[in-house]
């Protein structure tokens, strides 16, 4: 189910302005890989290229190859719709779809796919529900609507919706930062049973997060204001809290910074 | 300064203002507006003034000054501003509702006698105009069919367009599409009434019909319903369209199962009041449906009836006490309508809102 993930000499553009540059490297499959870097340097924007979600935004363009699993994301005559429904996506603040109850929203990327049979979608409901740890809480309330959740739970009930369309990929763009720890905790602790069966990345700009959940850890940085965001270095989490190859990487998880 | 906040000598006074101050009672703006109105009609009685409205105007312009006077002798310069500011707004608003209220009273107490059962289920066919009795059925049927009409017309392409507009429309096209749109919203009912009449009842050859008049109706109705939905699209967070995205839901499908529903009951009071607007218009369907004083079931042959047209008809037409007392029933019967729409409007959006909570 989990597929790995080839980048090679990626850039992306806003209208004219140039967000990253010259983005390579390989995401493992069933594995947690970690962005971190200073806001702005394009880890978000290098995060959406990767289920295409980049180009939703008007003028917003892409170039490079992103390969999955030896398939080209960008090539020709791949479908974006199809991209999305293998790589899924959680998105920073918690947004369930205000019109639907709770189950609704855990097989709204289902019944919108066309899938209608009550016992399948159950299953999926429940399922999905408990791989988000949020089943035990929601179970006598799934006729609810979503939006009357804690944002914690909100931030689950959108995992579990990401989820249950079963994606290969799963991209988690900060997903605890409008949480408070205790949420927060649920939610790492689920990044971490997740990882068996989804390749996982996710933007944090907490660093002890990062080095909780993650296996790989990329630093991304920029040299300037303006400047286009890349990436400095790839490397397992260990060695980059550790031991890190490049002084900037040092100096950003250190403090030291600027 | 800063010496002074550092080190108060004890025999200091507080620096800077002192937190309390005198303050005028709770009461003292109502008083004021009682007195002021207790004057105002004492001076129109002494002063032997024919008109309540000099008296009314009297009484606010008395109320400005005497709240105004009050809190700067009182409170001082500052909180007299906000007296006098929050005085104004008051008088404006009474000044709005007075004619509104009067109006629907007025329109209440001359039409609540004429409007029965018999008024409401007969039309005006070999009814004597010089006498009582008739009612207005056909044109109660005109308005609902040529109203239903419209609305199936110009509510479809209207949000369609708005759809367009906030969803796909980039450019030129786009910028032109906006630009008709607001010309349209500026057009008067007569032009589009004149533009059906040669288009559709002169170069086409059609007769006059109920279903012509709604031709006329739906372009007055079009720039409303996409200039509302046009909104409330807009108002839909971005964020929920890029979940659904990231779902792998294609664009159409999120549009009609995400956007749509979260903005439905906006949508929905828009598209009423729109309703409500042509249902009022009387000049496009004096031109293009004619006016008959028989019931005629079919929009699409032959002339109709409408309420607004009906109530002018019965007022500069017959033109006699049996007319007038006609005219105001429909004109009850007409706003009840409106009014009636309105009210469905805001069920249905509270009805359809998203929800928080439990």
């Amino acid at each position: 189910m989990a597929k790995r993930i080839d980048v090679s000499g990626l850039s992306a553009y806003y209208s004219s302005t140039k967000a990253i540059e010259d983005i390579s490297m390989s995401i493992e499959p069933r594995s947690v890989t970690a962005f971190i870097g200073p806001s702005g340097c394009g880890k978000s924007t290098f995060l959406r290229t990767l289920n295409r979600m980049h180009e939703v935004i008007p003028g917003a363009r892409v170039e490079g190859k992103v390969l999955l699993d030896d398939e080209n994301l960008y090539g020709s005559s791949v479908d974006p719709v199809a991209v999305r429904r293998a790589v899924g996506m959680v998105f920073q603040r918690p947004n369930p779809f205000p019109t639907m109850s709770i189950y609704d929203n855990v097989v709204a990327g289902l019944k919108l796919a066309g899938v209608r049979k009550k016992s399948v979608l159950d299953g999926v409901v429940e399922k999905s529900l408990k791989g988000a740890n949020l089943w035990n809480e929601v179970k006598d309330r799934l006729n609810k609507p979503g939006a009357g959740l804690s944002g914690g739970q909100q931030q689950r009930l959108c995992i579990a919706r990401a989820i249950a369309v079963e994606p290969q990929v799963l991209l988690m763009d900060e997903p605890c930062s409008a949480l408070d720890p205790i949420s927060t905790l649920a939610i790492e602790d689920l990044i971490g049973e997740l990882k068996s069966q989804f390749t996982i990345v996710i933007v944090t700009h907490n660093m002890q997060q990062a080095a909780r959940v993650s296996d790989r850890t990329a630093f991304f940085n920029l040299a300037g204001v303006g400047q286009p965001g890349k990436l400095i270095e790839l490397d397992d989490t260990q060695r980059i809290f550790s031991n890190p190859s490049v002084q900037a990487t040092e100096d950003y998880i250190s403090g030291r910074f600027g | 300064m800063s010496a002074a906040t550092t080190s108060v000598p004890s025999d200091a006074r507080p620096v800077g203002r002192p937190l309390t101050a005198n303050r005028l009672p709770k009461w003292a703006p109502a008083g004021v507006a009682a007195g002021s109105i207790a004057l105002g009609c004492g001076i129109g009685l002494v002063g032997g003034l024919e008109s309540k409205l000099q008296w009314g105007l009297i009484s606010a312009a008395l109320f400005l000054i005497i709240s105004y006077a009050l809190a700067a002798q009182v409170e001082g310069r500052r909180q007299a501003k906000d007296r006098f500011a929050t005085s104004v707004v008051w008088v404006a608003f009474i000044l709005a509702v007075i004619p509104l209220l009067s109006l629907t009273v007025y329109t209440i107490q001359q039409g609540a006698d004429v409007v029965d059962g018999d008024f409401l289920t007969h039309s005006m066919m070999g009814v004597r105009s010089a006498g009582p009795g008739g009612g207005i059925y056909h044109a109660l049927i005109g308005t609902l069919e040529q109203v239903g009409l419209a609305t199936l017309m110009a509510a479809p392409i209207g949000l369609l367009t708005a759809v367009y507009l906030v969803e796909y429309g980039r450019g030129t096209l786009a910028k032109a599409v906006t630009f008709f749109v607001d010309v349209m919203t500026g057009v008067p009912s007569i032009v589009a009434g004149l533009f059906i009449l040669s288009l559709w009842n002169i170069a086409l050859g059609f007769n006059y019909s109920g279903f012509s008049g709604s031709l006329a109706l739906a372009i007055l109705m079009m720039p409303v319903v996409v200039r509302s939905t046009e909104e409330m699209l807009k108002l839909v967070p971005n964020e929920l369209r890029e979940a659904s995205y990231a779902l792998g839901v294609p664009k159409w499908k999120t549009i009609l199962r995400v956007v749509l529903p979260t903005a439905i009951g906006g949508i929905t009071t828009g598209v009423m009041l729109a309703v409500a607007r042509i249902t009022g218009e009387t000049a496009p369907v004096m031109m293009l449906v004619f006016g008959a004083a028989y019931i005629n079931n079919n929009p699409f042959d032959g002339p109709q009836q409408s309420l607004p047209m009906y109530i002018w008809q019965q007022y500069a037409v017959v033109n006699n006490d049996f007319g007038y007392a006609r005219a105001w029933g429909a004109a009850l019967v007409l706003i009840a309508f409106v009014m009636g729409l309105n009210l469905i409007a805001r069920g249905i959006a509270r009805w359809r809102s998203p929800k928080a909570g439990h």
